[in-house]
């Protein structure tokens, strides 16, 4: 990787925007299930206590509470692992907050395989898929601290109930002051005419990397940067496929209907172009070191650079 | 591996399991796996750079006394069909299950230290099928206890005589499964199982009457219909003696409060929020080795 790009925690921004949300509005509300030393909502308790609720371990209980605060008016972070805020209480945000479209926004760090050696009962791969498949909910991927504090201040103002993913490890630092976040508006964070590079959260970095590789071999990629996976922003999806002829699609999230499903059903309904999703196969992961299970499950530059070869010969 | 001779253990010659005398000899020994146990999970966490030490050291003596005194069980034979069943429910503290199957002689001890690397059957949470005497995944809380239900309604099914034992957090008594699990135990009258809560007092983000009161815990136990005894959970008579009344009720499930110390064991951890799921540095690693050495 670069050797300047500069590695932040996108739970330490989390925590700060947070705080700065809670002096700017009376109305925000944190909830946390005995993780708030990791997730960081304990930034919030420490300014805000009267408005900080630790559920302990109960996150089901913790969701139907933030829908009963967001039916009062409230504006509700709630906050936990991500296999813990998704999965473990599918029913309450199902029945409870996506249903009557409730002002809750799920913040949830972890997510993915790079939460390394606790193994897979930790590492969820699947949150994307069963998130963005509930009606009214927005689905958020940050690609670095920054764009987590911008998501995260973005979404208070947004009504209704949004779910953010983001990870355990520090994270490059991608975007700047001047990259422009809008919620429903991917970024196209390199430009190129051969083939798109569309990436998610921590494997954006890696759709650069690997576009640097292709430029050695004379392939020109673009790499967008798909921060929102719902709604989907299909006009910067099929331009891409359109332009280029062929896309790839980069998630630390399960193949099976993550990121890579979402794009791959716009352009079949759109705009066909040869397609190839890199991504965890349709397995749980394991115990292991970060960088050892992205090489494993297929997560690295390399893999991307591949695909994108894939792609290109059946372009032809 | 570590084995305690069959006759430093004195049953009274009535059966009576309450009045069961232990000579002393036999309860050093425990004692003695249990430091083994401690010195291996610290071990196995400084190596694998992370884990829950603080939950480890706090649950070793009873999951010591259980797989070296109380439980029917088989190393040799972990599939066989009649052995009691242990469930670690609060699955972060997987080191001293490893460390206790391994010293019981499911895998070898050598193997411990490939904890949460790389292809390892040891995964920072207990996994079914992947390592030799595992009996649950477990890992995200609050499933244990009804998991372990499952086992004993099928003994029970199979007209078989084996017990379950389940490992609660305090923390898990957060989770209302687990209260829905404890609904079930006693509408089954399931006196087949045994479950055991880590009263260390602590969770992840603070003391538990902070976060989340549990008191009155006892009460809330018995109001759900299960026999409840106290003890200290770091004491080898009391476990053995407890689980010895439990199999003797009929007709309901025994919960046993161990009021047990997060970190038992290492000056520094025991009582410490900090070391509920972090990995000593090397100077702390080398203390604790010292404080748990022979
Ligand atoms: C459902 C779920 N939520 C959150 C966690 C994260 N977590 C791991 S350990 C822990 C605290 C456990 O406290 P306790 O049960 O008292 O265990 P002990 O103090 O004995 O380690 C938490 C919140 C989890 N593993 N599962």
């Amino acid at each position: 990787m670069p050797v300047t790009w500069k590695w932040e925690s996108q739970r330490k921004q989390y925590g700060k925007a947070l705080v700065e949300l809670g002096k700017e509005r009376g109305d925000i509300v944190v909830m946390d299930a005995d993780l708030s030393s990791s997730t960081r909502t304990s930034d919030f308790l420490a300014a805000f206590p009267e408005r900080f609720f630790n559920v302990g371990i109960a996150e089901q209980n913790m969701m139907d509470t933030a829908a009963g605060l967001a039916a009062s008016g409230k504006t509700v972070f709630v906050s936990t692992f991500a296999v813990f805020g998704t999965g473990r209480c599918y029913d309450q945000i199902r029945q409870s907050i996506a249903y009557p479209k409730l002002n809750v926004k799920i913040v949830a760090s972890h997510a993915g395989i790079t939460v390394g050696g606790d193994g897979a009962s930790h590492q969820i791969i699947e949150d994307i898929a069963l998130m963005r498949v509930l009606p009214n909910m927005t689905v958020i991927v940050p690609v670095d601290s920054l764009e987590t504090y911008n998501a995260v201040k973005a979404v208070s103002k947004t009504p209704g109930p949004v779910y953010v993913r983001i990870g355990r490890a520090d994270v490059p630092t991608l975007t700047d002051k001047n990259t422009p976040f809008e919620l429903n508006s991917a970024t196209v964070m390199r430009d190129g005419a051969d083939v798109t590079l569309i990436g998610c959260g921590i494997m954006v970095a890696r759709c650069l990397e690997a576009a640097e590789e292709l430029a050695k071999h004379g392939v020109d990629a673009r790499v967008v940067n798909l921060h929102t996976i719902k709604p989907l922003d299909e006009k910067t999806i099929v331009k891409a496929a359109r332009e280029t002829g062929g896309v790839v699609t980069a998630e630390e999230h399960s193949v099976m209907m993550g990121m890579g499903s979402a794009v791959a059903m716009c352009l079949v309904e759109n705009f066909h172009v040869p397609m190839k999703r890199v991504g965890i196969p349709d397995t749980f992961g394991e115990s292991g070191g970060c960088e050892e299970l992205m090489t494993k499950y297929g997560l690295t530059a390399e893999n991307i650079v591949e695909a994108a070869h894939d792609v290109l010969r059946r372009k032809k | 591996m570590t084995d305690i001779p069959r006759e430093s253990r004195r049953r009274h010659p009535q059966g009576d399991a309450r009045l069961e005398i232990y000579d002393g000899e036999f309860i050093r020994q425990l004692e003695s796996i249990a430091k083994k146990v401690r010195r291996h999970s610290i071990r196995m966490i400084y190596q694998a750079g992370s884990g829950h030490p603080g939950g480890s050291l706090s649950g070793a003596d009873i999951m010591v006394a259980l797989y070296f005194h109380v439980m029917k069980h088989d190393p040799k034979r972990p599939d066989w069909q009649d052995r009691d069943r242990f469930v670690l429910s609060k699955g972060h503290a997987a080191p001293a299950l490893y460390a206790v199957l391994a010293e019981s002689g499911y895998f070898p001890v050598e193997e411990l230290d490939t904890l949460r690397k790389m292809g390892s059957r040891l995964q920072g949470h207990p996994c079914l099928g992947k390592t030799p005497g595992v009996e649950m995944s477990t890992g995200s809380l609050g499933h244990g206890l009804a998991a372990g239900n499952g086992m004993a309604l099928a003994a029970k099914l199979d007209r078989r005589l084996h017990r379950v034992y389940v490992l609660l957090g305090d923390g898990e008594m957060d989770v209302g499964e687990t209260w829905e699990a404890a609904m079930l135990a006693s509408h089954y009258k399931l006196d087949n199982v045994t479950a055991y809560v880590d009263r260390n007092k602590l969770q992840l983000d603070g003391p538990t009457e902070k976060i989340m009161s549990l008191e009155p815990l006892a009460d809330k136990w018995k109001a759900f219909g299960w026999h409840v005894i106290e003890i200290n959970g770091h004491n080898m008579k009391e476990i053995i003696h407890a689980t010895n009344e439990a199999k003797g009720v009929k007709g309901r499930p025994t919960v046993v409060i161990c009021h047990t110390i997060k970190g038992k064991g290492v000056s520094y951890m025991e009582g410490s929020l900090h070391f509920h799921g972090k990995a000593p540095s090397d100077e702390e690693y080398e203390q604790a080795m010292k404080e748990l050495g022979d």
